[in-house]
Order: structure tokens, then C-alpha cells, then sequence
């Protein structure tokens, strides 16, 4: 029954990606040293197969002398998926719990770090929108990535995500329907520009970039998964250091910062949902 | 009973299923020792909206709790995990879990070739792999890199499946150590307790 697979797989080695890593954040100050291997390797042997390349050796090559080459390399070793509304029963508890604190401020800040495409920060801002309090937010949505941060300014979403987000909206105890806020135009879905009018969108690189406001709420969500433990721990500080003390840091549904070094100075504030309370300074 | 064909020191179990392999993998945790000596480390192709229910029913008749891990966590002996909706479930190292939430492998996410290959890569000869019944291909190229790594694979007998593409996917992939029925399955991984 056995018969070889007649292409050969590519299996690259843990030392290859060190090498990769050190050369890159050398020549273009990324620094991918302490993303999570096992993703990571993956997302390398993905670029070589595109490429028909079929070498480390060989891609760093092309990178180090190809500066266009590597804007690719980026945006495809970093993971952009996103939904309107990901995870439902999160927005809802955002809705019926977060919120009502903040909205006791006069005013408040809000950080999307790592927004990819902007969806959770269109997403945010309907719920905002909602409870009334989208005039006094003050929001900043960040990312490594700057193709995607220019995405996210478009607002502009193909129409075949429409039924996925107006499913996930209608978990989140809507007080209107999706559809107010966009309309379609050559088969994609238009949001409204001013839900993004108090919006700043800015380049910032959680693996090096230190923080540079204060905020009330910031949702970092599905991006740490895929850093090792040691930068996991680098960017709790800086979220950490980002937030007003009763501030809140939102997770994505399977992270979870209990194990992390400075664990002791958050609380847990809905266990399931992943949402911590800055606690000490 | 069963003669041994790979005899390195076994660390980690991990077992990949699709349509038809529910009913196996609660007899299997069923079967098992309690307080087995490795990790039980389960990719189930599983609905992509449904978050809960999952563990629970696994639960029920399983000898040993079971966990969806959160990223980064332990992989411990003598405990079973389940790959989270929605997102594919790796080994970082030879103890702890990543999450990804990259795109479908063979239609799937979690896929069982993810959570396969990266445990490959970190058990090489210490990982035991078993592929269950399945309707579509996911599994197979994990299973190759398994066996290129020195794991020892275990197969359902397709004529015991109600899907057979997936076991049969493999075993056109690879060669591997043993094709077995579910009671034999239980058997072989007690001996490794
Ligand atoms: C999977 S998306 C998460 C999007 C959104 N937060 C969500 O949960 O749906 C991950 C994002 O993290 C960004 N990213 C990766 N590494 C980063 C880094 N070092 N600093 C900032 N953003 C990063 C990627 O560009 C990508 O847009």
C-alpha cells in the first residue's frame, strides 16, 4: 500500500530559524527571535513553498538584498485573521460588564494593539456607538503590520464575511441591526466612516516598541500566541505599564496571563472571557 | 502481548479523528489507565462556533480529566487534551502547548497535520501517534513526519471505521507500525503505562 510521497516535504531546523531571525532583526530591526517556533516554522515553510524556494539559506538571501520581498515575508509570517465581533459571548460581556465602568469616566482611552484589519475595531466602536459613549472614547489601534493598519483605515470588508458578522453580532445583544452601520458597494460591505473618526492608527511593534499613552481598556487579543513565553512576558509589562490602575486588559478566549511574572498585579475579572483588572502599580 | 517494533522511551500520546471517531476516543479514555504515565493530546475535527460541550462530553467517561489548554500551558502526564475550537493546537516544546489561529489545513481547524508535525518535531522518537476513523485526508502528512522522526504510528483498522478515507489516507502516506481495533488500540497504550 505504501508508496513515497514523491516531493520531498521541507523540514527546517530550529537553528535555521535562529540564524533567519538574527539576520532579519540585524538588517530591518523586526525582531521575530522570540516568536513561538512551532507557528512560526510553519509560516517560514509556507513562504518557501510560495517561493519555490527550498532553503532557509536561500530565503534569507532574497531578503536581505530585496527590501519589497521582505514586506511580503512579513505580512505573510504574521498571522492576520480577524472576525467582526470574534468570540460573541466576549463583546457581550464587554457590553453588559466593562463598559458601564467606563462609562462612569468622563472620559476614556482604548488601545487595539495588534488590530490586523480593524475588525475588532469597527466592532468596538458599534458597541461604543451604541452605548452612547463613542464621542468620548479616545482609541488607538496599533499593529507590526503596515499593510493591514491601512486596511483597517478603508473600512471596507469583503461581502462574503457578512453573514459570519452579522451571526456574531446578533450574540452580543445588539441594540440595532449590521446593517445601519455599512452598505454595499461592488459586493463588499462600506462601514460607516465616522465610527473611526476619534480613531488614531499607528505603527507599533509589541516586540519593541515601549508604551506611549495611558488607557483605560486595551484589548490584546490572539496575537501573543504566537510569541514564546520570555517576549509574552516582555509585553505583559508593557501592557501593563500602559494602564491607568482599575484599568482593564482584554485576552484573547485562550490566553491567559496567570503564569506570567507579573501575575500578582492583575485580577481576574471574567475568567471564561479571558478580562483581568489592573490591580497594583 | 504486542511484540514491540520501536522501542525508544515513550513520552507523549497523540491521537488525530474526524467524522466517526467520537465513540472511539470516549472508549479509548475510557479504557485507559488512570493516571497514565504520559500526556493524551487529542485533535477532534470539531465545529468551529461551538466553544462548549466538547470537553464535557469527553468527560464523562474519560479515566482522565480532560483540558482544552490555553496557549503556552503544560502538556502533563496523566492528563487528556483537547484541541480548542477554532484554533489549531501545536507543541511548542516537548512540554507545552501553542495555539494558532492560522488558516485551515485540509479544511480544518483545529488540524490534526498541525498538532501532528509540530509534535514531531519536538518527541521525535518519544511520540506515539494514532489516527482514527475520518472522511477526509487531514493526518496523513503529520503521520509521515512522525514516522520520519522516529515515532511510533497506530492506525484504526479501516474495516472497523465508519469513515475510512482518513485511516486508508495514511496508510498510503506511510508506513506504519501497527493496525488495530479499538480494544487493541487500549491495549497497546496501557502497555506503554
Ligand atoms: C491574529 S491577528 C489578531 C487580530 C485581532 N486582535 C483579533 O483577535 O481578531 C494578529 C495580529 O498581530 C499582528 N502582530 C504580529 N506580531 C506583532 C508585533 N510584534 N507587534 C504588533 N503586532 C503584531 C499581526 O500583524 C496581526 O495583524
Amino acid at each position: 500500500m505504501y508508496s513515497p510521497a514523491s516531493e520531498p516535504d521541507i523540514d527546517i531546523q530550529l537553528q535555521e530559524l535562529e540564524k533567519l531571525t538574527e539576520a532579519i532583526l540585524t538588517k530591518y530591526g523586526y525582531d521575530f527571535t522570540n516568536y513561538a517556533m512551532s507557528s512560526f516554522k510553519r509560516r517560514v515553510t509556507m513562504v518557501l513553498k510560495k517561493n519555490g524556494l527550498s532553503t532557509v539559506d536561500q530565503l534569507l538571501q532574497k531578503l536581505l538584498y530585496d527590501p519589497a520581498f521582505f514586506d511580503q515575508f512579513v505580512l505573510d509570517v504574521t498571522v492576520n485573521t480577524t472576525e467582526m465581533f470574534r468570540d460573541p459571548s466576549f463583546w457581550k460581556v464587554l457590553r453588559h460588564q466593562i463598559l458601564p465602568i467606563l462609562n462612569t469616566r468622563p472620559e476614556f482611552n482604548i488601545w487595539h494593539a495588534a488590530a490586523s484589519t480593524g475588525e475588532e475595531v469597527v466592532s468596538m466602536a458599534m458597541l461604543l456607538k451604541e452605548e452612547g459613549m463613542l464621542d468620548r472614547a479616545k482609541i488607538y489601534a496599533t499593529d507590526i503590520n503596515h499593510v493591514v493598519l491601512k486596511k483597517a483605515q478603508n473600512l471596507v470588508y469583503p461581502g462574503r464575511n457578512k453573514d459570519l458578522s452579522e451571526q456574531n453580532y446578533a450574540q452580543t445583544d445588539p441594540k440595532g441591526k449590521l446593517e445601519d452601520y455599512y452598505q454595499m458597494a461592488d459586493g463588499d460591505m462600506v462601514f460607516d466612516p465616522t465610527l473611526i473618526a476619534n480613531v488614531k492608527f499607528k505603527h507599533h511593534d509589541l516586540a519593541i516598541d515601549h508604551h506611549f499613552f495611558k488607557f483605560d481598556l486595551i484589548l490584546c487579543r490572539n496575537v501573543m500566541i504566537y510569541f514564546n513565553q520570555k517576549l509574552q512576558n516582555r509585553v505583559f509589562e508593557l501592557l501593563h505599564n500602559s494602564l491607568f490602575l482599575g484599568g482593564f486588559l482584554a485576552l484573547g478566549a485562550k490566553e491567559s496571563l496567570i503564569w506570567c511574572k507579573i501575575a500578582d498585579k492583575f485580577e481576574s475579572v471574567n475568567d471564561s472571557e479571558k478580562i483581568y483588572k489592573k490591580i497594583k502599580l | 502481548m504486542f511484540s514491540l517494533k520501536n522501542k525508544a522511551e515513550k513520552t507523549t500520546v497523540v491521537i488525530g479523528g474526524s467524522a466517526g471517531s467520537f465513540p472511539i476516543v470516549n472508549r479509548i479514555l475510557e479504557g485507559i489507565r488512570p493516571q497514565y504515565r504520559m500526556p493524551v493530546i487529542l485533535c477532534l475535527h470539531r465545529l468551529r462556533d461551538k466553544r462548549e460541550g466538547f470537553k464535557e462530553a469527553l468527560e464523562i467517561k474519560s479515566k482522565l480529566p480532560v483540558n482544552e489548554p490555553n496557549d503556552k500551558s503544560l502538556a502533563l502526564p496523566g492528563h487528556a487534551y483537547v484541541a480548542p475550537a477554532n484554533y489549531h493546537l501545536l507543541m511548542e516544546d516537548a512540554t507545552h502547548f501553542a495555539l494558532a489561529t492560522t488558516e485551515l489545513v485540509q479544511y480544518s481547524r483545529p488540524s490534526i497535520d498541525v498538532l501532528f508535525e509540530s509534535a514531531a518535531d519536538v518527541c521525535g522518537q518519544h511520540l506515539i501517534a494514532v489516527l482514527l476513523s475520518g472522511a477526509n485526508r487531514d493526518g496523513a502528512t503529520g503521520m509521515r513526519h512522525i514516522k520520519r522522526k522516529g515515532g511510533l504510528l497506530i492506525v484504526q483498522d479501516p474495516q472497523e471505521c465508519s469513515m475510512r478515507t482518513m485511516p486508508e489516507a495514511a496508510l498510503q502516506a506511510t508506513e506504519v507500525d501497527y493496525v488495530l481495533k479499538t480494544e487493541d488500540i487500549i491495549r497497546i497504550l496501557n502497555e506503554f503505562h
